[in-house]
C-alpha cells in the first residue's frame, strides 16, 4: 500500500495522454520571444494560451520599472508582511488598486490563487454560508473549503437557481456570501451580473466577484464586468489577479467595507505566506498605469478576439460561448482533442488543452486566449493551423476505423 | 409529501441512471467512485439533480462523507428532516 495508490486511475490516464504525444500540462517554452511568441522544441510558436490579454509582459516601460525596483529594493522580501514588514511599494500598489477600482482599501497577495484563498477564508467562517457558482475556479472552491463555511453550489450563471436557494435559506440566521466570476476561465462566458445583483439586493446578502479574467478586459475603463454592467456599488468584494492582463504574478482583494482590512490580521493565507517580490509589485504598478493610459489595448484585444472567433466559426468549429478574449473550441472526444492539440503544437500554435473534470459538462476543449499584442497575421495563421489540424484529425480517425 | 427511505432511494436510483452508462445493478452499497467511476465534479452535479428533485440544499462540505447510494439517501433524509 503506497500513498500514491489513490492516483492510479489518474496516472494511467496521464500515461495514455503521453502515449499520444507531448505532455500538454507540462510544456517547456525553451525561450520566450515576446508576449505572443516562444521557441518550443526549436520551433517558432504562436502563443494563444497564456492569458496575456493586454500583451504587456515585454512593454519597455513596464520592464524598465521592474528592473529599477529590483535594483532599489532587492530580489525578494524573504518573508511575510506580518514578520518582515510591508514595503512602501506594497502599500503604494494597494492604494493604486483601491483608487482604480473606487474602493477604500485593497490587499495584495503573492498569487491570484492565494488572493481567493485569503479573501474568502478571511471573510467567511464555520458559522457562515457561501453560495458559489458551480463552475467556479479551483481557487474559489479551495478558499471556500478553507473557510469551513457551509457551501452551497448554485447552477452556473443562474440567478434564478441562486434566488431559489436563498429563499430556502431565508430563516437561516447565518451570514451569507455569494461568489461569482466576471468571466469564466474555461469557456469565456460572462456572468449576468446585473441579475445576480438583483437577487443579492432582494435577499440582503453580500456579493464577491472574481474579476481574474475580466479586469483590464471589460468596462470602459478596464475595471471589469462590474463596471461593464454598471453595478460596481453592489459588488461588496472584488478579487483579481496580476497574472493575466497585468502581466505579472500576484493577486488582490478590494472592498469599501470599513472592516475589510481586518483580514490583514485574521486571514491565514495573507499572514503566513511570503509577501510579493518587489519586481512583481513594480510590474503590476506599471501595467495598472498602462490599463488606464492606453485604452486602445482593449480595443486591439477585442478586435483580435472577434477575428479569431469569426475565423474559427467560419471554419465550422464549435465555440462554447459568445465572443470574448477566451475562445474555447469544443471537440467531440478526449482522443480528438488530444490529437488536435498535438497537431497544433507541431505546427507552431500553442493553445490550452482542457479536459474533464476541469471543464464544465464533461467538455473536451482547445482553449485559446487572445492578446492585444497578437497581429492580424498571427490570428490568420492560427485559423489556418486549426483547419489543417482538423484535416489531419479526420485522416487519423479514418485510418483508425480502417484498422479496427 | 412525506418521503420514506425507500421512496428517496427509488428517486435517487432514477437520477443515477445518466451516470450509469454501463447499466450496472444499483444497490445501497454501490460506490459512486469505485463502481460508477464518478469524479468529484460528476458527484457534485448528481447532488444538484437530487437537490432539485427534493427541493433541498445539500452542502458540498458534506460530500467527503458520501461514498455510496446509502450515504446519499441518508444525506437527503437528514436535509428533509430539517425542512
Amino acid at each position: 500500500m503506497s500513498l500514491f495508490d489513490k492516483y492510479d486511475q489518474v496516472a494511467a490516464r496521464h500515461d495514455r495522454l503521453l502515449a499520444a504525444g507531448r505532455d500538454p500540462f507540462n510544456m517547456c517554452m525553451d525561450r520566450i520571444v515576446s508576449a505572443t511568441e516562444a521557441i518550443v522544441d526549436g520551433r517558432e510558436t504562436i502563443l494563444v494560451g497564456t492569458n496575456n490579454y493586454l500583451g504587456l509582459t515585454f512593454d519597455p516601460d513596464c520592464v524598465e520599472a521592474t528592473v529599477e525596483a529590483v535594483r532599489e529594493q532587492g530580489t525578494g522580501t524573504t518573508g511575510s508582511r506580518i514578520a518582515n514588514g510591508t514595503y512602501a511599494s506594497h502599500r503604494a500598489l494597494e492604494q493604486a488598486i483601491a483608487a482604480f477600482l473606487g474602493r477604500s482599501a485593497a490587499m495584495v497577495f503573492p498569487t491570484g490563487y492565494q488572493a481567493n484563498l485569503g479573501v474568502i477564508a478571511g471573510l467567511a467562517g464555520p458559522k457562515d454560508t457561501i453560495l458559489l457558482d458551480s463552475d467556479s475556479h479551483a481557487s474559489i472552491y479551495d478558499g471556500c473549503r478553507l473557510s469551513g463555511a457551509t457551501l452551497i453550489r448554485f447552477r452556473h450563471n443562474s440567478p434564478a437557481d441562486l434566488d431559489k436557494r436563498l429563499e430556502r435559506l431565508k430563516d437561516d440566521k447565518a451570514s451569507k456570501l455569494i461568489i461569482v466570476e466576471g468571466i469564466y476561465s474555461m469557456l469565456g462566458d460572462q456572468a449576468p451580473l446585473d441579475e445576480f445583483v438583483d437577487v443579492k439586493r432582494r435577499h440582503g446578502v453580500e456579493l464577491l466577484v472574481d474579476e481574474a479574467h475580466s479586469l483590464g478586459v471589460f468596462g470602459d475603463n478596464g475595471r471589469g464586468i462590474a463596471e461593464a454592467y454598471d453595478v460596481e456599488d453592489d459588488v461588496d468584494y472584488v478579487v483579481g489577479t496580476f497574472s493575466k492582463s497585468l502581466g505579472a504574478v500576484g493577486g488582490f482583494g478590494a472592498s469599501s467595507n470599513p472592516e475589510f482590512e481586518q483580514l490583514r490580521f485574521t486571514s491565514r493565507p495573507y499572514m503566513f505566506t511570503a509577501s510579493s517580490s518587489p519586481s512583481s509589485i513594480a510590474t503590476a504598478m506599471a501595467t495598472l498605469k498602462k490599463i488606464q493610459s492606453e485604452p486602445q489595448l482593449r480595443r486591439q484585444l477585442w478586435d483580435n478576439a472577434e477575428a479569431l472567433y469569426n475565423g474559427l466559426k467560419d471554419l465550422g468549429f464549435a465555440i462554447c460561448a459568445e465572443t470574448s478574449p477566451i475562445i474555447a473550441v469544443k471537440l467531440p472526444s478526449e482522443e480528438a482533442a488530444v490529437f488536435m492539440w498535438n497537431a497544433l503544437i507541431e505546427a507552431g500554435v500553442y493553445v490550452n488543452l482542457a479536459l474533464p473534470p476541469g471543464t464544465p459538462d464533461g467538455s473536451c476543449l482547445l482553449r485559446c486566449s487572445l492578446s492585444a499584442a497578437h497581429t492580424p497575421a498571427q490570428v490568420q495563421k492560427v485559423c489556418e493551423v486549426f483547419d489543417a489540424a482538423r484535416r489531419a484529425l479526420k485522416e487519423w480517425e479514418a485510418a483508425q476505423s480502417a484498422a479496427e | 409529501m412525506q418521503w420514506t427511505a425507500d421512496k428517496v432511494q427509488e428517486e435517487i436510483v432514477t437520477l443515477l441512471q445518466p451516470f450509469n452508462p454501463k447499466g450496472i445493478e444499483i444497490t445501497p452499497e454501490t460506490d459512486l467512485s469505485a463502481d460508477l467511476y464518478m469524479d468529484s465534479v460528476a458527484a457534485m452535479n448528481l447532488v444538484m439533480e437530487i437537490e432539485d428533485r427534493f427541493e433541498i440544499d445539500i452542502p458540498i462540505s458534506l460530500l467527503p462523507d458520501v461514498n455510496n447510494l446509502q450515504d446519499l439517501v441518508e444525506a437527503v433524509l437528514a436535509q428533509l428532516s430539517k425542512g
